[in-house]
């Protein structure tokens, strides 16, 4: 881990802090089309294509930041998943990315404290997403939990 | 419907309690629902009464007079077309003019009954109206029951095409921000798999445009004898180049030509279906074997691969729309999740069926069965089952 001495340079870019991120979906294209900014941005990115592979990066090495599809195979694959995280690593920021908002009018957020709570995950982002955007987000939770 | 509703509105004490004692006791056979219901009957002395009576409980049947002082059952008839009511009404009229009767039908009764009438004749009349009301009340359940199996249908359908969508939009987007530096060489593989994707949803929207006229009968069907065994051999040859690359062999075992009488076009997309699943779904260095068999008067067509194979329960789900089957093995492999369903579909126009036998680890073998199509098979074929969509 690099930790950035923000207060003498405001904010750090996501770039400057370097993480070590634990990327998680079904989609080989998502996953790759992730990956390749990312690792652009400075990044280390561990990519699992499943629940299994999930747990078995995790086991090797917790990440600072995991982001997660909610559903893989089993419809709330990302929602176990993210449980299990939490409870081996509760500081971890978790990311919850789906499609499920746009296809089922289900609407997940993770704005207020009983949220997080309940889904287990510090902010939900709906796709498509945009690489900026994502890269905002990560750095928003990784600095709250340095902070 | 647990018990048939009946309002008596009339505004003769005398000719009420005949009405009720009519009715009294009387079950009602609904052949529709395979059920017999008993009746509930309730009566009321005028129009304005009925009027607010089916305000608060609406009734399955309205016995209504045609002649009451105050608002006469055509008055009620007009107020109640006014609200759009659901249920039946059977006008009571004193003489049994044609008149009469055509103005209260025009007026929306559904039926209507002669004094004086005998309590047979009353019965009748009420379970005529029963009859049809339950055979309207099924026909609006499964037109609700279509539309949302069309609607899961649209909903697994708009995902599917977002999702390759998605990706090919990331990789696009990485390409224009120059994400992985200035070198083309650095974006061989996005630029590959944004073709890959896009070739997967051409093959969805293929897929779907076949089922669809498959299942609307829209599509011009032409028969002729087709040589199956021929039809089989162009399929194995369009796998060809991927079964070699992946080693697999590809062997066809035919005694001479098999003519079936059939369309070819369908025959070719059930053998370029289940040929390339056979190849998709296999390991590397594994085979792929069809046959084409006569069974008189069915034409059988086996195709056996050496692939992943799959259980039960898989197996069972096979079939349906859009079900691939997601696990560990089958990642890699992409499909619209339409093929199979359109093969049993199209078996099915062809008096046949698709019948699979897998095990994990092992490999699937699907045997397709189809009876020569004949001259009237052309038009009722196409009596499809309720669940048919056309989208």
């Amino acid at each position: 881990m690099h930790a950035t001495d923000r207060s003498a340079q405001g904010h750090a870019t996501a770039a400057e802090l370097r993480l070590n991120i634990l990327l998680v979906d079904d989609d080989p294209d998502f996953l790759e089309s992730l990956r390749i900014p990312l690792e652009a941005a400075g990044h280390t990115v561990t990519t699992a294509d499943g629940v299994k592979a999930a747990r078995a990066a995790f086991d090797q090495q917790v990440p600072d930041i995991a982001l997660i599809d909610l559903m893989m195979e089993d419809a709330d694959g990302g929602f176990t998943l993210c449980h299990a995280f939490k409870a081996k690593a509760p500081q971890l920021p978790v990311i919850i990315i789906s499609a499920v908002t746009s296809e089922t009018g289900l609407d997940f957020d993770a704005a207020t404290p009983e949220e997080r709570a309940w889904i287990k995950a510090d902010a939900f982002l709906a796709k498509p997403i945009r690489f900026e955007q994502l890269e905002r987000e990560i750095l928003r939770h990784v600095q709250n939990v340095r902070s | 419907m647990n018990a048939l509703r009946i309002l008596v509105a009339d505004d003769e004490a005398g000719m009420r309690h005949g009405v009720m004692r009519a009715l009294r006791g009387l079950s009602v056979r609904l052949p529709d629902v395979d059920a017999t219901v008993g009746v509930e009957v309730e009566e009321v002395a005028s129009g304005e009464e009925a009027l607010a009576r089916v305000d608060v409980q609406p009734p399955d049947i309205l016995l209504l007079d045609q002649k009451m002082t105050g608002m006469s059952g055509l008055d009620v008839l007009h107020a109640l077309q006014q609200r759009g009511s659901e249920f039946l009404t059977i006008m009571i009229t004193a003489f049994a003019t044609i008149e009469s009767a055509v103005q209260a039908t025009k007026c929306g009764a559904f039926d209507f009954i002669a004094k004086p009438f005998t309590p047979d004749e009353l019965r009748g009349v009420i379970r005529k109206a029963a009859e049809h009301l339950t055979a309207q009340r099924r026909a609006r359940e499964l037109a609700e029951e279509n539309r949302r199996v069309r609607f899961d249908f649209i909903r697994v359908l708009g995902h599917e095409l977002k999702t390759p969508l998605a990706a090919i939009e990331n990789y696009l987007y990485l390409l224009r921000d120059r994400t992985a530096g200035e070198y083309v060489e650095a974006y061989e593989r996005p630029i590959q798999r944004c073709l890959c994707r896009a070739q997967g949803m051409r093959k969805l929207i293929a897929d779907l445009l076949d089922l669809t006229r498959i299942e609307s009968g829209q599509r011009q069907r032409t028969f002729e004898a087709v040589d199956v065994a021929e039809i089989a051999r162009e399929a194995l040859e369009l796998v060809a180049p991927v079964a070699e690359a992946r080693g697999i062999a590809l062997a066809l075992a035919a005694d001479g030509p098999v003519v079936l009488r059939c369309d070819r076009a369908e025959l070719e997309i059930v053998l370029n279906n289940l040929v390339s699943n056979a190849v998709k779904y296999n390991r590397d260095g594994g085979r792929v074997d069809v046959a084409v068999q006569r069974d008189d008067p069915y034409v059988r067509i086996v195709v056996r691969d050496t692939g992943i194979g799959m259980s039960a329960e898989e197996s069972a789900r096979l079939f349906q729309d859009f079900v691939r089957i997601r696990n560990e093995k089958t990642r890699e492999i992409t499909g619209s999740g339409l093929g199979l369903a359109i093969v049993k579909k199209i078996a099915g126009l062809y008096g046949g069926d698709v019948a699979v036998a897998s095990t994990p680890d092992a490999g699937t073998t699907f045997t397709v069965t189809l009876k020569p199509a004949g001259e009237a098979q052309a038009d009722d074929a196409f009596a499809r089952d309720d669940q048919s969509l056309a989208v």
